[in-house]
């Protein structure tokens, strides 16, 4: 029985680590040079923090839940790991909430703070940044099915209890 | 010898026990005031200031510029988030005697998770687009509006880390409910 479960969650964490790599990788690679009335205009990732702390979070997401599939079960580091496993599923959640921001003023503008819409003139890029939320939400929900799976098996099979 | 040894343990951790849902309960009345001051702050976020912006023979023109929270869409959703939230800590801090205890503190646990989400979510799009307009982009030619609007800005930047503060509370309070659930809890009440 422990066997299946243990299959299960490698097979969950392999999965979101390899959304949560695709997600970084297409922020990474989205990028559009356009020439707009004689003037040279590029976008790219780096030129919005945001976007940078979006291919930071998932990447560290990917690297990790590769890396936590070596933790014993049941020692004090699966705890710690149950714990970073929460707070890294938040730094993900405020990482898609940060640059699905920025991409809605990129989309609508904001005429009281005088920022025009950009999307009409870079459209490629645009669309490359929405596959890239995409892949991030989808990552997300499996990151979020990893633990609370992962959660499920250390409640039902092993004890957090301090005194043992 | 061991069946003493064993049985203090287990008393040991319910003493334990009873000090984290106390705490549960400091930590929730800190989270409801860190939200309501949050979505307080930020929506009564108003600013105007009035220029000269054209000169008709000798008379100058002058124009209002007004900025307020609901002009943009990520601050609507702040408060929006920080509303609920703290509604929703005042319904179960109201309501913590009154419904079954065992059923209640699942629920409360999983709509914590929720809840958390929303805030977290809130939380960070009100940051990003405070950086924004702090600091502009000059690739996609947005200039910056703090300069303009400075008293705007600081009310703004005071009522996300109010909010930030919620968000870790109720981090600190899901950790929490997670610790008191482990199989040997016999405690009732949340």
């Amino acid at each position: 029985m422990a066997k299946v479960h243990r299959l299960m969650c490698a097979v969950l964490r392999f999965a979101a680590a390899g959304a949560a790599g695709a997600a970084a990788i297409l922020m990474v690679t989205s990028r559009e040079t356009t020439s707009f009335f004689g003037i040279e205009m590029e976008a790219k990732y780096s030129y919005t923090p945001s976007f940078i702390f979006f291919v930071v979070a998932y990447a560290v997401a990917c690297a990790y839940s590769l890396l936590v599939l070596l933790v014993p079960d049941g020692s004090p580091l699966s705890r710690l790991a149950l714990t970073a496993d929460v707070v890294l599923g938040m730094v993900l959640t405020g990482a898609v909430a940060a640059t699905g921001a920025i991409s809605e003023v990129a989309k609508n503008g904001n005429s009281h703070a005088g920022w025009l819409p950009v999307c009409g003139q870079i459209q490629a890029y645009c669309n490359h940044v929405m596959g890239a939320l995409i892949a991030g939400f989808v990552a997300l929900s499996v990151h979020f099915l990893a633990v609370l799976y992962s959660l499920h098996v250390v409640m039902t099979y092993t004890t957090i209890c301090p005194c043992h | 010898m061991d069946l003493e040894q064993g049985k203090k343990a287990v008393c040991r951790v319910m003493q334990l026990k009873d000090k984290l849902i106390s705490l549960q309960s400091v930590l929730r009345v800190a989270a409801l005031l860190a939200t309501t001051a949050a979505a307080v702050v930020m929506g009564m976020n108003k600013q105007s200031y009035t220029a000269v912006v054209a000169i008709i023979g000798t008379r100058p023109v002058t124009q209002t510029f007004t900025t307020q929270f609901k002009d943009t869409p990520a601050f609507v959703y702040f408060v929006i988030a920080n509303a609920i939230a703290s509604g929703y800590n005042l319904a179960v801090l109201v309501t913590r005697r009154l419904l079954q205890p065992r059923a209640q503190s699942l629920a409360v646990h999983l709509l914590d998770m929720v809840i958390l989400a929303l805030l977290a979510t809130g939380s960070a799009t009100a940051a990003s687009i405070a950086e924004l307009g702090k600091n502009g982009n000059l690739h996609a030619r947005w200039n910056p509006v703090c300069d303009k609007f400075g008293s705007f800005c600081n009310h703004g930047v005071i009522a996300l880390v109010s909010s930030f503060v919620g968000v870790a509370l109720m981090l600190a309070l899901n950790l929490l409910s997670a610790a008191a659930k482990s199989p040997h809890s016999n405690v009732s009440g949340q």
